[in-house]
């Protein structure tokens, strides 16, 4: 049973920052609701008030080039994102990433700043962000502020937001030249969310030594996890087989999964090491080649 | 609480309705409206037993606010049969079986037809991922594939004399 709640529909982003400020404590921000209705629903979330940003093109966005990257205001729908051509060209392994988020349906109406406020650490998106270097804006009435996408999640559906504030935009940097990123995630039915996932990008320099490696765990844990003493094996070297699976053994030590109804915590770690390597040998494949 | 006052254009009659916001769109449609072709399924954006079309793209009635889908076009399954006639992609389930127990169909008509409408000479991989958010627990998928490829062959196209 849903609590009951006053419904805001704010008409600009100015409107929908001051009513957050004046409901900060009793409200929630909601857009696709694909995520946040179902725990409404479960009356894990209880409020008082709801402000819609559902309609609210100002954010509904995708702006790119060379020198800036990519920006993604908050209310793009994953549908928008994965048909878009520019993110298919430079940032491949984003549309990968859409393409297998959820279904069609979720898509349609779902939208990426509502996936990464969620803060679900099963959730596509954060892992591949992570690992392309993004950051989040935030917006409150007091101003904006930009951080990080990894300095974001702090525990379990928890961020570094303020009750006042929502996301704005999500700012992915160019991808550097001779890199590479690949995405994977482990699952029985398309549609579900990763037991595990996991996301990988690698750059190499001229003479073919990796100079800068990011590898990042979905679902491993409370939060997206930087799998770091596994990016320390690869940073520095010319890649090989023997160190892509020392970094997969290295990541799966860096995750702290669950034992759950979908897989063991022991189970869990053997997929990151298996799904860390394949991503470091695909994102190199595609750094290296040519 | 404050009720809100919203107009919904369901199969292309306007509906207006005033309800408590916590009205999901699948509740405004079967039981403030009254058409119960979109059924209730499992309640946690799974299934797509209760996909509808809004502005012509599937979504799940179950995950959406009925207030958010003030003023916009949705479409059931009972819209899409024309003067009488069944659609296309329902005579295709017709002739090809694509049911058993029937619970899914209406979701599976819904997101047939989104995906019909916006993709020409789909190759049979696209039409599985076309219905990826329905579930069929009779596991009458390949009668489904089957029915979409009819469709989409065009052999169901008017004959224009």
């Amino acid at each position: 049973m849903i609590h009951d709640f006053t419904y805001l529909k704010p008409g600009s982003v100015k409107e929908a920052l001051a009513m957050l400020a004046e409901h900060a404590d009793e409200c929630k921000v909601i857009c696709g609701g694909q995520s946040l209705l179902i725990v409404m629903r479960q009356g894990l979330v209880a409020v008082d008030y709801l402000i819609d940003l559902k309609g609210l093109d100002e954010l509904s966005y995708i702006k790119y080039d060379d020198k800036d990257g990519l920006k993604l205001g908050a209310t793009t729908t994953h549908r928008i994102i994965e048909k878009s051509n520019v993110i298919k060209k430079n940032y491949p392994v984003l549309t990968a990433m859409e393409e297998k988020l959820a279904s069609i349906q979720v898509r349609n109406w779902g939208t990426i700043g509502g996936n990464l406020a969620h803060a679900d650490s099963a959730g596509d998106p954060a892992p591949v962000l992570i690992s392309l270097g993004a950051k989040i804006k935030l917006g409150s009435k007091k101003g904006d502020r930009v951080m990080p996408l990894e300095d974001f999640y702090t525990d379990l559906f928890e961020t570094a937001m303020e009750h006042d504030e929502m996301v704005l935009e999500v700012h992915v940097p160019p991808a550097p030249p001779k890199s590479g990123s690949a995405y994977q995630k482990f699952n029985l039915l398309s549609s579900d969310q990763g037991i595990v996932a996991v996301a990988a990008t690698v750059t190499a320099d001229k003479g073919g030594v990796c100079t800068d490696a990011k590898i990042v765990l979905g679902n491993a844990g409370v939060t997206p996890i930087r799998a770091k003493s596994g990016e320390k094996i690869l940073i520095g070297k010319k890649l090989t087989d023997k160190l892509m699976t020392e970094a997969g053994e290295a990541a799966a030590g860096d995750a702290d999964p669950v034992s759950d109804i979908h897989a063991s915590a022991d189970f869990r770690r053997h997929l990151i090491k298996v799904l860390t390597k394949r991503m470091v040998k695909n994102a190199w494949d595609q750094a290296t080649k040519g | 609480m404050e009720k809100k006052l919203i107009k919904l254009i369901v199969n292309d009659v306007e509906y207006e309705l005033y309800i408590n916001p916590k009205t999901l769109l699948v509740e405004a449609i079967r039981d403030h409206i009254g058409l119960t072709g979109t059924k209730r399924g499992c309640e946690t954006v799974s299934c797509g037993a209760c996909t509808v079309m809004i502005d012509d793209m599937a979504v799940k009635s179950c995950s959406v606010l009925a207030v958010q889908a003030d003023g916009r076009k949705i479409t059931t399954s009972e819209g899409l049969e024309k003067n009488g006639e069944l659609a296309p992609i329902q005579k295709a389930f017709l002739d090809e079986g694509s049911y058993q127990c029937g619970f899914c169909t209406s979701g599976m008509l819904m997101s047939s037809e989104a995906f019909l409408r916006e993709t020409k000479n789909p190759t049979e991989e696209e039409i599985k991922d076309a219905i990826e958010g329905n579930i069929c627990r009779c596991t009458g998928y390949n009668s489904i594939v089957r029915a979409i490829a009819a469709v989409a062959k065009g052999k169901y196209a008017e004959v224009k004399s």
